[in-house]
């Protein structure tokens, strides 16, 4: 057994933890935003039968975040599933540090690679 | 039905394939899809980026309870999520110039063969098998914690696990699901890599998959913030609960049961999808 396997298990501690945290964040977020959304929208008859695609402003990270500073319910909600999103990448990006510290060069490349692909996604994909 | 009605509906529903999926083992956002789109009428986009969204939930909540085990492999998992996360964008991007019928058929067949997987028996290959060249140099190779040990694995068909890997991302961008069961055929099968170790980095591996083509759909609008919130909510919960209760003799009994229903929505989608309803 290597010696970095121990190092990998308390870097993989901390990751779970991550998760956890981000996770639990994300739905705190989308209860308070659904607490909103019911408060203002609870009887209205609802649509998703046809598809015609949200507004625009829930649709970008500059959108979500400008409504949810405006205390909409649905952008609220937004937030909460772009935190919710935002922690597997946190993730990948905390493990090509962790692989630097180290000193797997080849991993830092292989982490860094998939770091660029979610970021392309979840920023550049317009 | 109104916005009240339809969340709780749709929460309970959510809840209980949450809780059936960790109990079988067998994830419930293969059912959400189904459920949104065969019970409720919501057209498969919103659906998609619905269940897709859950998926990140169950993944990123179980993670944080498997790797404490020190089952999974984080250096295969980050190698084969290259594969995975350029295959979901590839899904995505294809998933918005097809109809929605196409994917409704793609998708009863995706199910069927979930539930003809899951009506199999595995069987722990032998561990003795030689390391091969890309394995080792990749730094594939590990070791996981047993009652006698730490026992050590070699890894291989890197080529062969990587190539599915990548139609497993496929069709994760494109339906919206973990399709963690292509991706522990690809460990499992392809790679010889142990049961333990493929489930465990698996589930791992499904998050950063699901959140590669979540940032697109996000951008093209098919994530509607108050479907995707009774999901999202009722998954987790129910995934959470599934994982705490332990139900010992019934589950494999459960698991027969819940792979007959996942069949039955496979040709309910593939009729659907082919009738042109979805």
């Amino acid at each position: 057994m290597r010696a970095s396997n121990w190092n990998d298990l308390r870097i993989e501690t901390i990751i779970g933890s991550l998760l956890r945290t981000g996770v639990i964040l994300a739905a705190t977020v989308v209860l308070f935003g659904t607490a909103v959304y019911l408060t203002h929208h609870g009887l209205e008859i609802v649509q998703y039968g046809s598809f015609h695609g949200v507004p625009e402003g829930l649709r970008s990270v500059r959108g979500i975040i400008d409504g949810a500073l405006h205390m909409s319910g649905r952008a609220l909600i937004q937030l909460g599933l772009l935190i919710l999103i935002a922690t597997p990448v946190t993730r990948v990006g905390f493990s090509a540090v962790a692989f630097a510290v180290e000193r797997d060069y080849l991993y830092v490349g292989i982490t860094l690679f998939v770091l660029a692909v979610l970021l392309y996604s979840l920023l550049g994909s317009h | 039905m109104n916005v009240l009605e339809f969340s709780a509906l749709i929460g309970v529903g959510s809840l209980l394939a949450g809780f059936l999926g960790a109990l079988t083992g067998l994830g419930g956002g293969v059912v959400i899809v189904p459920m949104l789109t065969l019970l409720f009428h919501v057209d498969i986009r919103y659906a998609i980026g619905a269940s897709l969204v859950s998926v990140i939930a169950t993944s990123s909540g179980a993670a944080a309870a498997y790797v404490r085990e020190g089952y999974s492999n984080i250096r295969i998992g980050m190698f084969l999520e290259t594969a995975t996360t350029v295959g979901a964008i590839a899904g995505a991007a294809i998933a918005m110039h097809v109809s929605g019928s196409a994917i409704a058929i793609v998708f009863g067949i995706v199910l069927l063969y979930s539930a003809f997987l899951s009506s199999r028996e595995r069987l722990e290959h032998g561990q003795h098998l030689p390391p091969t060249k890309l394995g080792t140099s990749l730094r594939l190779n590990g070791s996981y914690p047993t009652m006698s040990g730490p026992q050590s694995y070699k890894v291989r068909g890197v080529p062969g696990g990587f190539s599915l890997m990548f139609g497993a991302g496929v069709l994760s961008g494109l339906l919206g699901i973990g399709s963690g069961a292509v991706k522990v055929v690809a460990m499992d099968q392809a790679m010889k890599i142990p049961f333990k170790v493929s489930t465990t980095t698996s589930n791992f591996m499904i998050g950063v998959t699901a959140a590669a083509s979540a940032g697109l759909y996000l951008h093209r609008g098919y994530i509607a913030p108050g479907a995707a919130m009774p999901v999202m909510l009722g998954v987790l919960a129910g995934s959470l609960i599934g994982a705490r209760v332990l139900v010992k003799a019934r589950v494999k009994v459960l698991r027969y049961v819940f792979a007959a229903v996942i069949a039955v929505l496979g040709f309910e989608m593939i009729f659907n999808g082919a009738t042109g309803r979805l």
